[in-house]
Protein backbone atom coordinates (compact mmCIF):
# COMPACT_ATOMS: atom_id res chain seq x y z
CA UNK A 1 0.00 0.00 0.00
CA UNK A 2 1.57 3.29 -1.04
CA UNK A 3 1.63 6.38 1.16
CA UNK A 4 -1.10 8.11 -0.83
CA UNK A 5 -3.53 5.30 -0.20
CA UNK A 6 -2.70 5.28 3.52
CA UNK A 7 -3.36 9.03 3.70
CA UNK A 8 -6.62 8.53 1.82
CA UNK A 9 -7.86 5.87 4.22
CA UNK A 10 -6.87 7.88 7.29
CA UNK A 11 -8.71 10.94 6.00
CA UNK A 12 -11.70 8.91 4.80
CA UNK A 13 -12.14 7.13 8.14
CA UNK A 14 -11.90 10.41 10.08
CA UNK A 15 -14.30 12.09 7.64
CA UNK A 16 -16.98 9.41 7.96
CA UNK A 17 -16.55 9.27 11.74
CA UNK A 18 -16.78 13.06 12.11
CA UNK A 19 -19.78 13.31 9.77
CA UNK A 20 -21.56 10.61 11.77
CA UNK A 21 -20.80 12.37 15.05
CA UNK A 22 -22.30 15.61 13.71
CA UNK A 23 -25.78 14.04 13.83
CA UNK A 24 -25.34 11.67 16.77
CA UNK A 25 -23.57 13.81 19.36
CA UNK A 26 -25.81 15.44 22.00
CA UNK A 27 -24.10 18.78 22.49
CA UNK A 28 -24.69 21.18 19.55
CA UNK A 29 -21.28 22.84 20.02
CA UNK A 30 -19.60 19.45 19.79
CA UNK A 31 -21.62 18.75 16.65
CA UNK A 32 -20.40 21.99 15.10
CA UNK A 33 -16.80 21.16 15.98
CA UNK A 34 -17.18 17.72 14.38
CA UNK A 35 -18.47 19.42 11.25
CA UNK A 36 -15.31 21.56 11.26
CA UNK A 37 -13.25 18.37 11.50
CA UNK A 38 -15.24 16.90 8.61
CA UNK A 39 -14.50 19.98 6.46
CA UNK A 40 -10.80 19.78 7.26
CA UNK A 41 -10.48 16.10 6.36
CA UNK A 42 -12.55 16.68 3.24
CA UNK A 43 -10.10 19.43 2.26
CA UNK A 44 -7.30 16.89 2.78
CA UNK A 45 -9.02 14.46 0.41
CA UNK A 46 -9.43 17.20 -2.20
CA UNK A 47 -5.72 17.94 -1.91
CA UNK A 48 -5.07 14.30 -2.79
CA UNK A 49 -7.22 14.84 -5.91
CA UNK A 50 -4.91 17.76 -6.91
CA UNK A 51 -7.72 20.27 -6.33
CA UNK A 52 -5.67 22.48 -4.02
CA UNK A 53 -7.58 25.65 -4.84
CA UNK A 54 -10.91 24.09 -3.89
CA UNK A 55 -9.40 22.50 -0.79
CA UNK A 56 -7.98 25.75 0.54
CA UNK A 57 -11.15 27.63 -0.37
CA UNK A 58 -13.19 25.04 1.52
CA UNK A 59 -11.15 25.74 4.66
CA UNK A 60 -11.22 29.50 4.06
CA UNK A 61 -14.95 29.84 3.42
CA UNK A 62 -16.57 27.04 5.39
CA UNK A 63 -14.19 26.60 8.32
CA UNK A 64 -13.01 30.20 8.54
CA UNK A 65 -16.29 32.02 8.08
CA UNK A 66 -19.45 29.88 7.88
CA UNK A 67 -18.71 27.61 10.82
CA UNK A 68 -17.56 30.52 12.99
CA UNK A 69 -20.99 32.09 12.51
CA UNK A 70 -22.63 28.71 13.14
CA UNK A 71 -20.72 28.32 16.41
CA UNK A 72 -21.60 31.89 17.27
CA UNK A 73 -25.33 31.17 16.93
CA UNK A 74 -25.21 27.70 18.51
CA UNK A 75 -23.37 29.01 21.56
CA UNK A 76 -25.84 31.85 22.04
CA UNK A 77 -28.91 29.61 21.82
CA UNK A 78 -29.87 27.59 24.83
CA UNK A 79 -30.97 24.48 22.97
CA UNK A 80 -32.51 21.61 24.86
CA UNK A 81 -31.87 18.66 22.62
CA UNK A 82 -34.24 16.08 24.15
CA UNK A 83 -37.53 17.47 22.73
CA UNK A 84 -35.88 17.63 19.33
CA UNK A 85 -35.26 13.90 19.43
CA UNK A 86 -38.78 12.88 20.46
CA UNK A 87 -40.26 11.67 17.19
CA UNK A 88 -37.11 9.84 16.09
CA UNK A 89 -38.59 6.31 15.93
CA UNK A 90 -41.87 7.50 14.44
CA UNK A 91 -40.18 9.27 11.54
CA UNK A 92 -37.46 6.66 11.02
CA UNK A 93 -39.24 4.63 8.25
CA UNK A 94 -40.01 7.79 6.28
CA UNK A 95 -36.41 8.94 6.69
CA UNK A 96 -35.07 5.60 5.45
CA UNK A 97 -37.33 5.73 2.38
CA UNK A 98 -36.21 9.26 1.53
CA UNK A 99 -32.57 8.30 2.01
CA UNK A 100 -33.02 5.31 -0.34
CA UNK A 101 -34.68 7.50 -3.00
CA UNK A 102 -31.90 10.09 -2.80
CA UNK A 103 -29.25 7.38 -2.96
CA UNK A 104 -30.79 5.70 -6.00
CA UNK A 105 -31.13 9.04 -7.77
CA UNK A 106 -27.50 9.85 -7.14
CA UNK A 107 -26.48 6.37 -8.23
CA UNK A 108 -28.42 6.78 -11.46
CA UNK A 109 -26.69 10.08 -12.26
CA UNK A 110 -23.14 9.62 -11.03
CA UNK A 111 -23.06 5.80 -11.10
CA UNK A 112 -20.81 3.45 -13.02
CA UNK A 113 -22.91 3.83 -16.15
CA UNK A 114 -21.69 7.37 -16.85
CA UNK A 115 -18.62 7.73 -14.69
CA UNK A 116 -17.14 4.22 -14.72
CA UNK A 117 -13.48 3.74 -15.58
CA UNK A 118 -14.45 2.22 -18.97
CA UNK A 119 -16.45 5.35 -19.90
CA UNK A 120 -14.09 8.06 -18.65
CA UNK A 121 -10.33 7.66 -18.83
CA UNK A 122 -8.49 7.62 -15.50
CA UNK A 123 -7.20 11.16 -14.92
CA UNK A 124 -3.45 11.39 -15.25
CA UNK A 125 -1.10 12.84 -12.67
CA UNK A 126 0.05 16.37 -13.36
CA UNK A 127 3.61 17.53 -12.79
CA UNK A 128 4.74 19.81 -9.99
CA UNK A 129 4.50 22.88 -12.26
CA UNK A 130 0.79 22.31 -12.94
CA UNK A 131 -1.24 25.16 -11.46
CA UNK A 132 -4.75 24.26 -10.45
CA UNK A 133 -5.48 27.91 -9.61
CA UNK A 134 -4.50 29.17 -13.05
CA UNK A 135 -6.51 26.48 -14.87
CA UNK A 136 -9.61 27.19 -12.79
CA UNK A 137 -9.27 30.93 -13.28
CA UNK A 138 -8.81 30.73 -17.02
CA UNK A 139 -11.86 28.48 -17.44
CA UNK A 140 -14.04 30.46 -15.02
CA UNK A 141 -13.34 33.82 -16.64
CA UNK A 142 -13.47 32.74 -20.30
CA UNK A 143 -15.77 29.80 -21.07
CA UNK A 144 -18.07 30.18 -18.08
CA UNK A 145 -17.88 33.92 -17.51
CA UNK A 146 -21.63 34.57 -17.97
CA UNK A 147 -22.89 31.77 -15.69
CA UNK A 148 -20.27 32.88 -13.15
CA UNK A 149 -21.33 36.52 -13.24
CA UNK A 150 -25.03 35.65 -13.13
CA UNK A 151 -24.49 33.39 -10.12
CA UNK A 152 -22.64 36.14 -8.27
CA UNK A 153 -25.34 38.71 -9.06
CA UNK A 154 -28.00 36.30 -7.74
CA UNK A 155 -25.97 35.90 -4.53
CA UNK A 156 -25.67 39.67 -4.20
CA UNK A 157 -29.43 40.04 -4.63
CA UNK A 158 -29.98 37.38 -1.97
CA UNK A 159 -27.70 39.21 0.49
CA UNK A 160 -29.40 42.56 -0.09
CA UNK A 161 -32.85 40.97 0.17
CA UNK A 162 -31.96 39.24 3.43
CA UNK A 163 -30.69 42.49 4.92
CA UNK A 164 -33.68 44.47 3.65
CA UNK A 165 -36.12 41.92 5.11
CA UNK A 166 -34.54 41.84 8.55
CA UNK A 167 -33.58 45.48 8.93
CA UNK A 168 -35.88 47.35 11.27
CA UNK A 169 -35.51 51.04 11.92
CA UNK A 170 -36.24 51.66 15.55
CA UNK A 171 -37.22 55.25 16.25
CA UNK A 172 -35.56 57.04 19.11
CA UNK A 173 -32.21 55.21 19.10
CA UNK A 174 -29.19 57.35 19.78
CA UNK A 175 -26.44 56.86 17.24
CA UNK A 176 -23.50 59.02 16.37
CA UNK A 177 -22.98 60.86 13.14
CA UNK A 178 -19.24 60.51 12.74
CA UNK A 179 -18.99 63.07 9.93
CA UNK A 180 -20.65 65.62 12.18
CA UNK A 181 -18.34 64.72 15.06
CA UNK A 182 -15.26 65.14 12.91
CA UNK A 183 -16.47 68.42 11.40
CA UNK A 184 -17.07 70.03 14.77
CA UNK A 185 -14.88 73.03 15.71
CA UNK A 186 -13.81 74.20 19.12
CA UNK A 187 -15.80 77.42 18.70
CA UNK A 188 -19.04 75.36 18.41
CA UNK A 189 -18.54 73.76 21.78
CA UNK A 190 -16.56 76.15 24.00
CA UNK A 191 -17.26 79.84 24.55
CA UNK A 192 -14.32 81.74 26.04
CA UNK A 193 -15.50 84.65 28.18
CA UNK A 194 -12.94 87.32 29.03
CA UNK A 195 -13.49 89.15 32.32
CA UNK A 196 -11.62 90.82 35.13
CA UNK A 197 -10.79 88.68 38.15
CA UNK A 198 -13.08 89.30 41.10
CA UNK A 199 -11.81 90.20 44.52
CA UNK A 200 -12.27 87.70 47.29
CA UNK A 201 -15.27 88.65 49.43
CA UNK A 202 -14.89 89.50 53.12
CA UNK A 203 -11.20 89.65 53.95
CA UNK A 204 -8.68 91.67 51.98
CA UNK A 205 -5.98 89.90 49.93
CA UNK A 206 -2.70 89.50 51.86
CA UNK A 207 0.59 88.78 50.08
CA UNK B 1 8.54 37.27 42.79
CA UNK B 2 10.49 35.66 39.98
CA UNK B 3 13.76 35.97 41.85
CA UNK B 4 12.43 34.16 44.87
CA UNK B 5 11.19 31.31 42.73
CA UNK B 6 14.50 31.26 40.90
CA UNK B 7 16.44 31.18 44.16
CA UNK B 8 14.24 28.47 45.63
CA UNK B 9 14.73 26.06 42.76
CA UNK B 10 18.24 27.15 41.79
CA UNK B 11 19.77 23.67 42.09
CA UNK B 12 17.05 21.88 40.13
CA UNK B 13 17.00 24.60 37.50
CA UNK B 14 20.75 24.46 36.98
CA UNK B 15 20.62 20.66 36.71
CA UNK B 16 17.72 20.79 34.23
CA UNK B 17 19.50 23.44 32.19
CA UNK B 18 22.70 21.40 32.14
CA UNK B 19 20.92 18.19 31.08
CA UNK B 20 18.97 20.08 28.40
CA UNK B 21 22.16 21.67 27.06
CA UNK B 22 24.02 18.35 26.95
CA UNK B 23 21.08 16.62 25.23
CA UNK B 24 20.75 19.49 22.76
CA UNK B 25 24.45 19.41 21.88
CA UNK B 26 24.29 15.62 21.52
CA UNK B 27 21.29 15.84 19.17
CA UNK B 28 22.96 18.54 17.06
CA UNK B 29 26.20 16.55 16.87
CA UNK B 30 24.33 13.39 15.89
CA UNK B 31 22.53 15.47 13.28
CA UNK B 32 25.82 16.65 11.81
CA UNK B 33 27.23 13.15 11.86
CA UNK B 34 24.31 11.66 9.95
CA UNK B 35 23.73 14.80 7.84
CA UNK B 36 23.90 13.01 4.48
CA UNK B 37 21.40 10.38 5.63
CA UNK B 38 19.06 13.06 6.96
CA UNK B 39 19.28 14.98 3.72
CA UNK B 40 18.42 11.85 1.76
CA UNK B 41 15.30 11.23 3.84
CA UNK B 42 12.63 13.74 2.76
CA UNK B 43 10.59 13.42 5.96
CA UNK B 44 13.55 13.92 8.32
CA UNK B 45 14.98 16.76 6.24
CA UNK B 46 11.63 18.58 6.28
CA UNK B 47 11.44 18.05 10.03
CA UNK B 48 14.88 19.65 10.46
CA UNK B 49 13.76 22.62 8.34
CA UNK B 50 10.59 23.02 10.43
CA UNK B 51 12.69 23.06 13.62
CA UNK B 52 14.93 25.69 12.00
CA UNK B 53 11.86 27.93 11.47
CA UNK B 54 9.88 27.27 14.66
CA UNK B 55 12.85 27.46 17.05
CA UNK B 56 13.98 30.99 16.13
CA UNK B 57 10.30 32.01 15.87
CA UNK B 58 9.71 31.01 19.49
CA UNK B 59 12.84 32.91 20.51
CA UNK B 60 11.60 35.94 18.59
CA UNK B 61 8.22 35.68 20.34
CA UNK B 62 9.91 35.58 23.76
CA UNK B 63 12.04 38.62 23.03
CA UNK B 64 9.18 40.44 21.33
CA UNK B 65 7.40 40.44 24.70
CA UNK B 66 10.57 41.84 26.26
CA UNK B 67 10.90 44.46 23.52
CA UNK B 68 7.26 45.41 24.02
CA UNK B 69 7.69 45.99 27.74
CA UNK B 70 10.92 47.92 27.26
CA UNK B 71 9.74 50.09 24.35
CA UNK B 72 6.38 50.93 25.89
CA UNK B 73 8.28 51.60 29.11
CA UNK B 74 10.54 54.13 27.40
CA UNK B 75 7.54 55.70 25.65
CA UNK B 76 5.95 56.23 29.06
CA UNK B 77 9.23 57.46 30.62
CA UNK B 78 9.72 54.30 32.65
CA UNK B 79 12.63 51.89 32.52
CA UNK B 80 10.74 48.64 32.07
CA UNK B 81 11.94 45.24 33.31
CA UNK B 82 15.59 45.52 34.36
CA UNK B 83 16.06 43.08 37.25
CA UNK B 84 16.58 39.59 35.77
CA UNK B 85 19.95 39.26 34.11
CA UNK B 86 22.01 42.13 32.67
CA UNK B 87 19.63 45.04 31.91
CA UNK B 88 16.69 42.65 32.18
CA UNK B 89 17.68 40.51 29.21
CA UNK B 90 16.73 37.24 30.94
CA UNK B 91 13.22 38.47 31.80
CA UNK B 92 11.37 36.42 29.10
CA UNK B 93 13.15 33.24 30.26
CA UNK B 94 12.19 33.93 33.87
CA UNK B 95 8.59 34.53 32.76
CA UNK B 96 8.52 31.27 30.81
CA UNK B 97 9.91 29.35 33.81
CA UNK B 98 7.33 30.91 36.12
CA UNK B 99 4.48 29.99 33.78
CA UNK B 100 5.83 26.46 33.36
CA UNK B 101 5.80 25.88 37.11
CA UNK B 102 2.30 27.20 37.70
CA UNK B 103 -0.68 24.94 38.11
CA UNK B 104 -3.30 24.75 35.35
CA UNK B 105 -6.68 25.16 37.02
CA UNK B 106 -9.70 23.78 35.16
CA UNK B 107 -12.87 25.56 36.31
CA UNK B 108 -15.84 23.62 37.68
CA UNK B 109 -18.26 22.44 35.02
CA UNK B 110 -15.84 23.49 32.30
CA UNK B 111 -15.68 21.29 29.26
CA UNK B 112 -12.37 19.69 30.11
CA UNK B 113 -11.41 18.39 26.66
CA UNK B 114 -12.21 21.58 24.76
CA UNK B 115 -10.67 23.67 27.55
CA UNK B 116 -7.33 21.93 27.01
CA UNK B 117 -7.62 21.80 23.22
CA UNK B 118 -8.40 25.53 22.80
CA UNK B 119 -4.83 26.85 23.28
CA UNK B 120 -3.55 24.27 20.78
CA UNK B 121 -6.23 25.33 18.26
CA UNK B 122 -4.96 28.84 18.74
CA UNK B 123 -1.24 28.24 18.22
CA UNK B 124 -1.35 25.52 15.53
CA UNK B 125 -2.54 27.80 12.68
CA UNK B 126 -0.16 30.55 13.82
CA UNK B 127 2.77 28.17 13.35
CA UNK B 128 1.45 26.28 10.31
CA UNK B 129 1.15 29.48 8.28
CA UNK B 130 4.95 29.85 8.42
CA UNK B 131 5.29 26.78 6.19
CA UNK B 132 4.75 28.82 3.03
CA UNK B 133 6.41 32.12 3.98
CA UNK B 134 9.47 32.72 1.80
CA UNK B 135 12.54 34.29 3.45
CA UNK B 136 14.36 34.72 0.13
CA UNK B 137 13.52 33.47 -3.36
CA UNK B 138 15.17 30.13 -2.58
CA UNK B 139 14.86 29.93 1.21
CA UNK B 140 11.29 28.70 1.59
CA UNK B 141 9.96 25.53 3.19
CA UNK B 142 7.06 24.91 0.78
CA UNK B 143 6.93 27.04 -2.34
CA UNK B 144 3.32 26.21 -3.22
CA UNK B 145 1.28 27.91 -5.90
CA UNK B 146 -1.61 29.13 -3.76
CA UNK B 147 0.47 30.20 -0.76
CA UNK B 148 -1.35 33.51 -0.25
CA UNK B 149 -4.68 31.69 -0.14
CA UNK B 150 -3.22 29.14 2.27
CA UNK B 151 -2.06 31.86 4.64
CA UNK B 152 -5.46 33.56 4.49
CA UNK B 153 -7.23 30.26 5.22
CA UNK B 154 -5.00 29.47 8.19
CA UNK B 155 -5.20 32.92 9.77
CA UNK B 156 -8.99 32.66 9.59
CA UNK B 157 -8.88 29.33 11.44
CA UNK B 158 -7.05 30.87 14.42
CA UNK B 159 -10.30 32.33 15.79
CA UNK B 160 -11.46 28.85 16.86
CA UNK B 161 -8.99 28.81 19.74
CA UNK B 162 -10.54 32.01 21.10
CA UNK B 163 -14.17 30.93 20.62
CA UNK B 164 -13.66 27.45 22.07
CA UNK B 165 -11.67 28.84 25.02
CA UNK B 166 -14.46 31.27 25.82
CA UNK B 167 -17.16 28.65 25.59
CA UNK B 168 -15.37 25.80 27.36
CA UNK B 169 -14.34 27.96 30.33
CA UNK B 170 -17.93 28.09 31.62
CA UNK B 171 -17.43 31.73 32.58
CA UNK B 172 -19.45 34.76 31.55
CA UNK B 173 -16.46 37.05 31.06
CA UNK B 174 -14.69 34.49 28.91
CA UNK B 175 -17.83 33.90 26.86
CA UNK B 176 -18.34 37.60 26.25
CA UNK B 177 -14.73 37.93 25.14
CA UNK B 178 -15.11 35.01 22.75
CA UNK B 179 -18.28 36.43 21.20
CA UNK B 180 -16.69 39.84 20.69
CA UNK B 181 -13.61 38.28 19.15
CA UNK B 182 -15.59 36.04 16.79
CA UNK B 183 -17.66 38.91 15.40
CA UNK B 184 -14.64 41.15 15.11
CA UNK B 185 -12.41 38.66 13.30
CA UNK B 186 -15.14 37.62 10.84
CA UNK B 187 -15.76 41.30 10.02
CA UNK B 188 -12.14 42.29 9.48
CA UNK B 189 -11.35 39.17 7.50
CA UNK B 190 -13.46 40.48 4.62
CA UNK B 191 -11.49 43.74 4.40
CA UNK B 192 -8.25 41.79 4.73
CA UNK B 193 -9.27 39.41 1.94
CA UNK B 194 -10.14 42.30 -0.37
CA UNK B 195 -6.77 43.93 0.35
CA UNK B 196 -5.08 40.66 -0.62
CA UNK B 197 -7.12 40.56 -3.85
CA UNK B 198 -5.51 43.89 -4.72
CA UNK B 199 -2.07 42.43 -4.06
CA UNK B 200 -2.66 39.41 -6.24
CA UNK B 201 -3.95 41.58 -9.10
CA UNK B 202 -0.78 43.69 -8.90
CA UNK B 203 1.52 40.68 -8.45
CA UNK B 204 -0.28 38.53 -11.00
CA UNK B 205 0.09 35.46 -8.82
CA UNK B 206 -1.03 33.77 -5.62
CA UNK B 207 2.54 32.64 -4.95
CA UNK B 208 4.34 34.78 -2.38
CA UNK B 209 7.73 34.39 -4.11
CA UNK B 210 6.25 35.64 -7.39
CA UNK B 211 4.53 38.53 -5.60
CA UNK B 212 7.86 39.71 -4.18
CA UNK B 213 9.60 39.22 -7.52
CA UNK B 214 6.93 41.41 -9.15
CA UNK B 215 8.04 44.30 -6.91
CA UNK B 216 11.56 44.41 -8.40
CA UNK B 217 12.89 47.80 -9.47
CA UNK B 218 13.21 50.30 -6.67
CA UNK B 219 11.43 50.99 -3.43
CA UNK B 220 8.93 53.00 -5.46
CA UNK B 221 8.02 49.78 -7.27
CA UNK B 222 7.03 48.07 -4.03
CA UNK B 223 3.28 47.68 -3.76
CA UNK B 224 2.89 50.08 -0.84
CA UNK B 225 2.79 52.98 -3.26
CA UNK B 226 0.27 51.85 -5.91
CA UNK B 227 -1.79 50.01 -3.28
CA UNK B 228 -1.41 52.51 -0.45
CA UNK B 229 -5.05 52.41 0.79
CA UNK B 230 -4.97 48.60 0.69
CA UNK B 231 -1.69 48.61 2.63
CA UNK B 232 -3.28 50.69 5.39
CA UNK B 233 -6.44 48.58 5.42
CA UNK B 234 -4.42 45.36 5.47
CA UNK B 235 -2.19 46.38 8.35
CA UNK B 236 -4.98 47.82 10.49
CA UNK B 237 -7.11 44.72 9.82
CA UNK B 238 -4.07 42.67 10.81
CA UNK B 239 -3.94 44.50 14.14
CA UNK B 240 -7.65 43.77 14.59
CA UNK B 241 -7.21 40.10 13.59
CA UNK B 242 -4.50 39.56 16.19
CA UNK B 243 -6.71 41.17 18.87
CA UNK B 244 -4.06 43.75 19.64
CA UNK B 245 -4.64 47.23 21.03
CA UNK B 246 -6.58 49.34 20.07
CA UNK B 247 -8.81 46.47 18.91
CA UNK B 248 -8.35 44.25 21.98
CA UNK B 249 -11.98 44.33 23.16
CA UNK B 250 -11.92 40.52 23.42
CA UNK B 251 -9.57 40.99 26.39
CA UNK B 252 -10.95 44.37 27.50
CA UNK B 253 -9.48 44.52 31.01
CA UNK B 254 -11.72 47.34 32.18
CA UNK B 255 -14.93 45.57 31.18
CA UNK B 256 -14.46 41.81 31.11
CA UNK B 257 -11.29 41.26 33.19
CA UNK B 258 -9.19 39.35 30.64
CA UNK B 259 -11.78 38.15 28.17
CA UNK B 260 -11.49 34.71 26.63
CA UNK B 261 -8.43 33.61 28.63
CA UNK B 262 -9.59 34.79 32.04
CA UNK B 263 -9.83 31.19 33.35
CA UNK B 264 -6.48 30.07 31.96
CA UNK B 265 -3.35 29.85 34.04
CA UNK B 266 0.18 28.55 33.73
CA UNK B 267 1.31 27.03 30.45
CA UNK B 268 -2.21 27.01 28.93
CA UNK B 269 -2.27 30.79 29.24
CA UNK B 270 1.30 31.00 27.93
CA UNK B 271 0.28 29.15 24.77
CA UNK B 272 -2.39 31.81 24.04
CA UNK B 273 0.25 34.42 24.64
CA UNK B 274 2.68 32.68 22.25
CA UNK B 275 -0.04 32.42 19.60
CA UNK B 276 -0.84 36.13 19.83
CA UNK B 277 2.77 37.17 19.38
CA UNK B 278 3.45 34.55 16.67
CA UNK B 279 0.44 35.97 14.82
CA UNK B 280 1.82 39.49 15.19
CA UNK B 281 5.12 38.42 13.65
CA UNK B 282 3.21 36.62 10.89
CA UNK B 283 1.15 39.71 10.01
CA UNK B 284 4.35 41.81 10.04
CA UNK B 285 6.09 39.32 7.74
CA UNK B 286 3.12 39.23 5.34
CA UNK B 287 2.93 43.03 5.23
CA UNK B 288 6.68 43.16 4.51
CA UNK B 289 6.40 40.52 1.76
CA UNK B 290 3.31 41.86 0.02
CA UNK B 291 3.71 45.62 0.31
CA UNK B 292 7.33 46.37 1.24
CA UNK B 293 9.22 44.19 -1.20
CA UNK B 294 10.15 41.36 1.20
CA UNK B 295 13.84 40.57 0.84
CA UNK B 296 14.42 43.16 -1.90
CA UNK B 297 16.97 45.82 -1.05
CA UNK B 298 15.72 49.42 -0.79
CA UNK B 299 18.92 50.47 -2.59
CA UNK B 300 17.73 48.78 -5.79
CA UNK B 301 17.55 51.38 -8.52
CA UNK B 302 19.72 53.80 -6.50
CA UNK B 303 23.01 51.88 -6.44
CA UNK B 304 24.12 49.94 -9.50
CA UNK B 305 22.94 46.35 -9.95
CA UNK B 306 26.53 45.25 -10.42
CA UNK B 307 27.48 46.57 -6.97
CA UNK B 308 24.37 45.10 -5.32
CA UNK B 309 24.99 41.62 -6.67
CA UNK B 310 28.74 41.65 -5.96
CA UNK B 311 29.94 39.05 -3.49
CA UNK B 312 31.84 41.30 -1.08
CA UNK B 313 30.64 42.36 2.36
CA UNK B 314 29.20 45.66 1.08
CA UNK B 315 27.40 43.87 -1.76
CA UNK B 316 25.88 41.40 0.71
CA UNK B 317 24.78 44.12 3.11
CA UNK B 318 23.30 46.47 0.51
CA UNK B 319 22.05 43.75 -1.86
CA UNK B 320 18.89 41.68 -1.60
CA UNK B 321 18.82 39.34 1.33
CA UNK B 322 16.92 37.96 4.26
CA UNK B 323 18.22 40.75 6.52
CA UNK B 324 16.06 43.28 4.65
CA UNK B 325 12.99 41.15 5.30
CA UNK B 326 13.82 41.02 9.01
CA UNK B 327 14.43 44.77 9.10
CA UNK B 328 11.04 45.47 7.49
CA UNK B 329 9.34 43.03 9.84
CA UNK B 330 10.94 44.79 12.81
CA UNK B 331 9.58 48.14 11.66
CA UNK B 332 6.08 46.70 11.33
CA UNK B 333 6.36 45.08 14.77
CA UNK B 334 7.46 48.41 16.23
CA UNK B 335 4.25 49.86 14.81
CA UNK B 336 2.25 47.20 16.69
CA UNK B 337 3.91 48.25 19.95
CA UNK B 338 3.58 51.93 19.13
CA UNK B 339 -0.17 51.57 18.53
CA UNK B 340 -0.55 49.90 21.89
CA UNK B 341 1.29 52.70 23.68
CA UNK B 342 -0.58 55.44 21.81
CA UNK B 343 -4.24 54.67 21.16
CA UNK B 344 -7.07 54.17 23.63
CA UNK B 345 -9.22 51.10 23.07
CA UNK B 346 -11.97 51.39 20.47
CA UNK B 347 -15.55 51.14 21.58
CA UNK B 348 -17.13 47.97 20.20
CA UNK B 349 -19.68 49.58 17.86
CA UNK B 350 -16.94 51.83 16.50
CA UNK B 351 -14.83 48.77 15.65
CA UNK B 352 -17.73 47.30 13.71
CA UNK B 353 -18.38 50.60 11.96
CA UNK B 354 -14.73 50.92 10.94
CA UNK B 355 -14.62 47.38 9.57
CA UNK B 356 -17.88 47.33 7.65
CA UNK B 357 -18.56 50.92 6.70
CA UNK B 358 -15.05 52.30 6.14
CA UNK B 359 -12.58 49.56 5.24
CA UNK B 360 -14.71 47.40 2.95
CA UNK B 361 -15.86 50.37 0.78
CA UNK B 362 -12.25 51.66 0.61
CA UNK B 363 -10.96 48.29 -0.60
CA UNK B 364 -13.75 47.90 -3.19
CA UNK B 365 -13.15 51.41 -4.57
CA UNK B 366 -9.41 50.83 -4.77
CA UNK B 367 -9.91 47.48 -6.53
CA UNK B 368 -11.88 49.32 -9.23
CA UNK B 369 -9.14 51.97 -9.49
CA UNK B 370 -6.50 49.28 -9.70
CA UNK B 371 -8.44 47.35 -12.34
CA UNK B 372 -8.64 50.50 -14.45
CA UNK B 373 -4.89 51.10 -13.95
CA UNK B 374 -4.13 47.54 -15.10
CA UNK B 375 -6.30 47.87 -18.21
CA UNK B 376 -4.81 51.29 -19.09
CA UNK B 377 -1.24 50.03 -18.42
CA UNK B 378 -0.38 52.83 -16.05
CA UNK B 379 3.35 52.62 -15.36
CA UNK B 380 5.67 51.89 -13.74
CA UNK B 381 3.62 49.35 -11.78
CA UNK B 382 1.00 48.01 -14.15
CA UNK B 383 2.76 47.95 -17.52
Amino acid sequence: MDIERIIFWVFAVILVFAAGRVITVRNPVHAAMHLVLAFFTCAGLWLLLEAEFLAITLVLVYVGAVMVLFLFVVMMLDINMSPLREGFVRYLPLGVIIALVVFSEMFAVVGVKYFGSDVIAIPERHGADYSNVRELGSVLYTDYVYPFEIASVILLVAIIAAIALTMRKRPGTKSQNVAQQVAVKSTDRVRVVKMMSEEKQGSSVRD
Amino acid sequence: MTETVLQKYKGQLLLTGLVATVLGVAVVMLGFHFWDDIKANVLLYTLVKIVCIVGPLMGAVAYLTFAERKIIGYMQVRIGPNRVGPRGWLQPIADALKLLMKEIVVPTNANRFLFVVAPMLSIAPALAAWAVLPFTDTLVLANIDASLLYVLALTSVGVYGVIIAGWASNSKYAFLGAMRSAAQIVSYEIAMGFALVGVLIAGGSLNLVDIVEAQQGSFLHWFWLPLFPLFLVYFISGVAETNRAPFDVSEGESEIVAGFHVEYSGMAFAVFFLAEYANMILIAALAALMFLGGWLSPFQGILSDQFLSSSGILGTVFGNGVHWLFAKMSVMLLLFLWFRATFPRYRYDQIMRLGWKVFIPITIVWLVVEGAAVILDIGPWFD
